[in-house]
């Protein structure tokens, strides 16, 4: 079972590790990185497997949305299944 | 695999567009509970509601957090209640209104719709019993929302339904005067109501379905306007094109919704209603997307034909991306919920005739207007059977929500808040129908309803 992490804001020193982090601590394999870095913005995308999760899923998006909140970003974490099911026939 | 395009295209649609999951609503048939008194049936009504239901917001919460996807409001339907037995005088529906209200304060919904009556062919004792108590129900209850079927395409109108609904609506607008006469926004006349409608006010769980329901309502004007933007100075061809695509993501999203809470509350699923519903929040209007389709303001003519587009555009991708479409499924234009709408009345380019007009090919009615509060209960009789007729004549639903704002006229605004938002008092004619509307009986069904 996947999950989608999307981290956007002003790029600031020490993201990718913040978020990496959280998500070994919680429980959650990280499967795939995509980030850039235009001006002073930041995009990062993770896919992350969720089978192992230690905590409820609802509790991990809210931990993170946190994260993103006490360090100036904004972090939504969703199920794959919104993205699957929007983009394919 | 997902590629980051979509993801970013997906997360901008909820973060900047306004697309949400407007409603999950639950129909719930009480056609079990009738019993020999109406106490005994009050009770019936509220615990059967309470029970179903007693997950669905928390669900709704779960789901919303865990795709991100927000979900606005978790509404509860029901039977049309005129229908349950053990209930037959004013007090009884009262009674039957009351315990409504008390099942969705326990749920924690926000509104409770299915106080109605099915009344195109004729009216029982029942029927008349609801009707009698809809103007006090909607003034003494919060949650509770009412609605009444006039004609069908197959029975005509029914103008004495028409009539008394006129009559309702003006004492609805007295009883709530001091609150803006709101009340008149609980209540919706109809022709050819659905039965699985997810939205208030007009939702009811039909005679026809079964025992419960799951059914989901979504919205994304903002995400629609957006996308017609991007696509620049293009033909119709290419527009219509780029609703379809657009109105086909928006829709996909409400059946994973549904699926999912269909799933976790063990109730089958019903349909995704594809509507495109506006909200008062800027970026979320419908009026604005026909505005970015080149028209200087809604109202102005060609309005109607970018409707007819658009609404049909938004038909095709949505019932690719379902397996079950149902509900009203089109574009909604109420005036209050709507900033644009808002601002094209303000200005003068939008009127109550166009309105009219673009009912014909839109999926809703003459939809949260406000009127002056001295027009006449023969007036409003007179624009529900217009509507009546587009319906009726065209196999379509239409629907009349109209506030007769009481004690306020041309240049007033009435102020309704939160997703009700507010409205200029719009113009009606003030030349007289009374003459015409109180003949009374039916109007015929007209030919093509003989279809066999």
């Amino acid at each position: 079972m996947k999950a989608v992490i999307t981290v956007t804001g002003k790029d600031s020193k020490g993201i990718i590790a913040k978020v990496s982090a959280e998500c070994f601590d919680k429980g959650a394999n990280i499967i795939d990185i995509s980030q850039s870095v235009l001006k002073d913005y930041f995009a990062m995308i993770m896919l992350v497997e969720i089978a192992d999760l230690k905590i409820p899923f609802g509790d991990f998006v809210d931990t993170l949305k946190t994260l993103g909140e006490n360090n100036g970003l904004f972090i939504q974490t969703m199920h794959e299944d919104i993205f699957n099911s929007m983009h394919k026939i | 695999m997902v590629n980051i395009h979509d993801i970013l295209e997906t997360v901008n649609m909820i973060r900047e567009e306004h697309l949400d999951v407007r409603t999950i609503t639950m129909g719930i048939s009480l056609l079990d509970c009738g019993s020999s008194g109406a106490d005994v049936t009050c009770g019936n009504i509220y615990d059967k509601i309470t029970k179903y239901a007693e997950n669905l917001v928390r669900v709704g919460e779960e789901i919303e957090k865990e795709y991100g996807i927000p979900i606005i409001n978790k509404r509860v339907s029901v039977t049309p209640i005129s229908l349950i037995g053990g209930l037959l005088t004013v007090d009884d529906y009262l009674k039957a209104a009351k315990a409504l209200d008390r099942a969705a304060d326990t749920l924690g919904v926000n509104f409770l719709g299915g106080f109605s009556a099915l009344v195109h062919k004729g009216m029982t004792e029942k029927d008349t019993g609801l009707m009698c108590a809809i103007p006090e129900a909607l003034a003494t209850t919060n949650k509770v929302c009412s609605s009444v079927n006039v004609a069908t395409t197959k029975a005509g109108i029914n103008m004495d339904a028409v009539n008394i609904c006129g009559n309702i609506i003006k004492k609805i607008a007295f009883l709530t005067r001091d609150n803006n006469s709101i009340g008149c926004a609980k209540f919706v006349v109809f022709a050819n109501a659905p039965e699985d409608n997810p939205f208030m006010a007009g939702a009811f769980h039909g005679v026809g379905e079964g025992e419960c329901v799951i059914n989901v309502g979504v919205s994304g004007p903002g995400v629609v306007k957006s996308a017609i933007e991007r696509t620049g100075n293009c033909d119709f061809s290419v527009l219509a094109d780029t609703i379809k695509k657009t109105a086909f993501k928006v829709t996909r999203m409400g059946q994973l919704v549904a699926v999912e809470a269909s799933k976790r509350l063990g109730v089958p699923f019903g349909i995704v209603d594809l509507s495109l519903a506006p909200t008062p929040a800027i970026g979320d209007s419908v009026a604005h997307i026909l505005e970015a389709m080149g028209l200087e303001k809604c109202g102005t003519h060609g309005t109607t034909a970018a409707l007819a587009m658009l609404n049909d555009a938004v038909k095709k991708g949505g019932s690719m991306a379902s397996s079950h479409v149902g509900g009203l499924s089109g574009a909604f234009i109420p005036v209050s919920e709507d900033q644009g709408m808002i601002d094209a009345v303000s200005c003068g380019a939008l009127s109550i005739d166009k309105l009219e007009a673009m009912t014909s090919v839109c999926s809703v009615g003459l939809d949260m207007i406000a009127i002056p509060g001295n027009t006449p209960a023969e007036t409003i009789a007179a624009i529900i059977a217009d509507e009546a007729a587009i319906g009726m004549i065209n196999g379509k639903t239409t629907a009349v929500r109209l506030i007769p704002a009481y004690g306020k006229d041309i240049g007033d605004t009435v102020e309704f808040g939160g997703l009700l938002g507010y409205a200029p008092i719009i113009p009606v004619n003030k030349y007289s129908s009374c003459d015409f509307v109180l003949r009374g009986g039916r109007i015929p069904a007209p030919i093509h309803s003989l279809r066999n």
